[in-house]
């Protein structure tokens, strides 16, 4: 990307001053300088307020007891952080989240892979096919909540009227503690076209030539797939799993839709099962108004996403393939 | 090459080199039968995508005692919940709340994403690559960490049961269209910009006049993605206008207020066929953009991918 960004720079100082090429340092145009200044200024005081103010207002906050009525704030060091550790709710909350996100991230990215792998061999109906997997994802989430709060009903759902006429018995998705977050992965699920045209796009990008070599050598359908289209779709897969997996930490709208809607703390069948991580930060903050504590979650939740990020890209640094790459 | 010589191709190429013999092996299946596979699967996934909808569809036309069936033709069919809505619940007021703010979010992000991602695509300036990679660091902070603090900026600003926190932030840009932006910008012929200035235009109006113009393709992938994601926004709407009376509620916020509404559990009389309705209602919308800019939510999505 860097490159793709010097490029253009490169020839024009190598145009106007060829003198200043061995140069270390590019002397900027002052003109140039303040006009790229003031076009970027709206980011640069976005960033300077929402961005690093914030964090630090969160920082501080997250020491801090914070008093609603009088909008002051009193120090009180790490008791916020301590107290995280003593909080069965947020045990609760992050091991349901890490549950999920185990569950759903490997499935959304099998099934995009899948049916972008599929799409991309149908030919001429590829176009309409992508259009009718894209659709779920137009989908406000309330919608799908309302929706799937009937479909996934234990006793008349459709879901479990499916699974019957295969003589399954369903089990109660919303009610039962170990299929809550089955459910909200049936959810993500429905909506994973997003990740589907990401794989789609890397696949057409897979050079027919090293198919039709790997064909040659003998290679069946696992294996071209397996040492050909793997390597060279890596760092989509890549891209995804992250992205995935930060969305994953911080799933709110299902659950809080299906379980946790209620004002005066949960519907129906709300307990510490289907407390999500983002769910009981918004219940902390908002209907508690807990700002002090609200904030040393969030950033018990930065660390963990960073942390995660990090394992992810050292992992990549190993499998994933990128084209043109000196090693 | 066409369907039609590809047989008589595979056939010299066996005949003259038996080397190539994986292409005519007799057990391998015919083209046209996989991709015949191919197609019955995806229909069989297909279905599977689509069937929430017809049963939405099905269910929003249902009566009360109906709707836990799940029978896709509803009898008898009862049109009268599409006028009966507007009365159970102030769907209209919700809709055009969120239409306006929509609207605003996504003129205002596209506009001043724009503005930013022209800023680093074009200019040279200290310390630029180190600020644009601040710009993509951003992307990955999780937004709870400013949630408290943002909502406290805007109590400050005595902001909060206005619409205005839901739209406002957007005049500052966005990491992710900064990026969409910039990445589309650099694709541009430099020429034509410094041709624009030794014609004497000012850096303001060759953006207004030539940049703009010509990026109106990624420009309305923002606008669309930005639409579509506030019209999805539950949580600001949660934090902002949650307090304020019902008919400011965002439809979002109104659809999450009537799914509780009509809950046995809180007194309703599970007449969920008027929360059907509702989702239906606030899902045409979404549909009909994406029918008219289906080629631009794809692109933008691919492009999404790009930047691992």
């Amino acid at each position: 990307m860097t490159q793709v960004a010097r490029q253009p720079e490169a020839g024009k100082v190598g145009k106007r001053a060829p003198a200043a090429k061995p140069r270390q340092r590019v002397k900027y145009n002052r003109r140039e300088t303040l006009a790229g200044l003031a076009f970027i200024s709206p980011w640069i005081v976005g960033f300077l307020v929402f961005t690093a103010g914030a964090m630090i207002y969160s920082l501080t906050l997250s020491f801090s007891k914070y008093n609603l009525a009088r909008g002051t704030m009193k120090p009180i060091g790490f008791e916020n952080y301590a107290d995280l550790f003593d909080d069965p709710k947020i045990v609760a909350a992050l091991s349901n989240t890490l549950i999920y996100t185990i569950m759903a991230v490997p499935l959304e990215i099998i099934v995009a892979l899948g049916l972008a792998a599929l799409l991309n061999q149908a030919g001429r109906g590829a176009g309409f096919f992508r259009t009718v997997f894209y659709l779920p994802k137009m989908t406000p989430s309330v919608a799908t909540a309302s929706m799937f709060l009937l479909l996934l009903n234990g006793n008349t759902g459709a879901i479990n009227q499916f699974l019957g006429w295969f003589g399954i018995e369903g089990p109660q998705w919303l009610v039962d503690s170990d299929w809550i977050k089955p459910s909200i992965v049936l959810m993500t699920l429905w909506g994973v076209s997003g990740t589907m045209v990401i794989f789609l796009a890397a696949l057409k990008n897979v050079p027919r030539e090293l198919y039709e070599v790997a064909e040659l050598d003998g290679a069946g359908v696992l294996r071209r797939f397996t040492h050909v289209t793997l390597p060279m779709i890596s760092p989509a897969v890549f891209f995804n799993t992250v992205i995935l997996s930060i969305a994953a930490f911080q799933v709110f709208d299902q659950a809080y839709l299906l379980f946790w809607r209620d004002q005066s703390g949960g519907a129906a069948g709300a307990s510490d099962s289907s407390l999500f991580y983002a769910v009981y930060l918004f219940q902390q903050a908002f209907r508690r108004f807990n700002f002090g504590y609200a904030s040393a979650m969030a950033w018990l939740l930065f660390c963990i996403i960073m942390v995660v990020t990090a394992v992810q890209r050292v992992v990549s640094n190993r499998l994933v393939y990128y084209e043109g790459e000196v090693k | 090459m066409t369907a039609v010589d590809l047989p008589a191709a595979a056939a010299t190429a066996a005949a003259s080199a038996p080397n190539s013999a994986p292409r005519s092996r007799p057990g391998r299946v015919p083209k046209k039968v996989k991709r015949g596979i191919v197609v019955v699967v995806l229909l069989i996934f297909s279905a599977g995508f689509l069937y929430p909808f017809a049963w939405l569809l099905a269910a929003s036309l249902k009566t009360r005692g109906q709707v836990f069936n799940n029978s896709l033709a509803p009898n008898p069919i009862r049109w009268q919940n599409y006028a009966d809505i507007w009365r159970e619940l102030p769907l209209g007021h919700w809709m055009f709340t969120s239409i306006v703010i929509a609207s605003l979010a996504a003129i205002f992000v596209a506009v001043s994403s724009s503005l930013v991602a022209w800023g680093f695509a074009h200019f040279r300036f200290p310390l630029r690559n180190q600020l644009f990679t601040l710009v993509l660091a951003t992307m990955m902070l999780p937004a709870a960490v400013t949630m408290v603090p943002t909502y406290l900026i805007w109590k400050h600003l005595g902001a909060l049961g206005t619409w205005l926190p839901l739209f406002a932030g957007n005049l500052f840009g966005s990491a992710f269209y900064i990026f969409l932006q910039r990445q589309f910008f650099l694709g541009l012929p430099r020429d034509l910009f410094e041709a624009a200035r030794v014609d004497g235009a000012s850096y303001w109006r060759t953006f207004w006049q030539i940049v703009m113009p010509l990026s109106r393709p990624s420009f309305i992938i923002v606008l669309l993605f930005e639409f579509q994601a506030s019209w999805n926004n539950l949580q600001a709407a949660l934090i902002y206008l949650n307090t304020g009376s019902i008919e400011q509620f965002t439809a979002p916020l109104g659809i999450a207020y009537a799914m509780t509404k009509y809950s046995p559990t809180n007194g309703g009389h599970a007449d969920y066929q008027f929360v059907m309705v509702a989702a239906l209602l606030v899902t045409i919308p979404m549909l009909v953009l994406f029918s008219f800019g289906q080629r631009y939510f794809i692109e933008g999505v691919a492009t999404t991918g790009r930047k691992g």
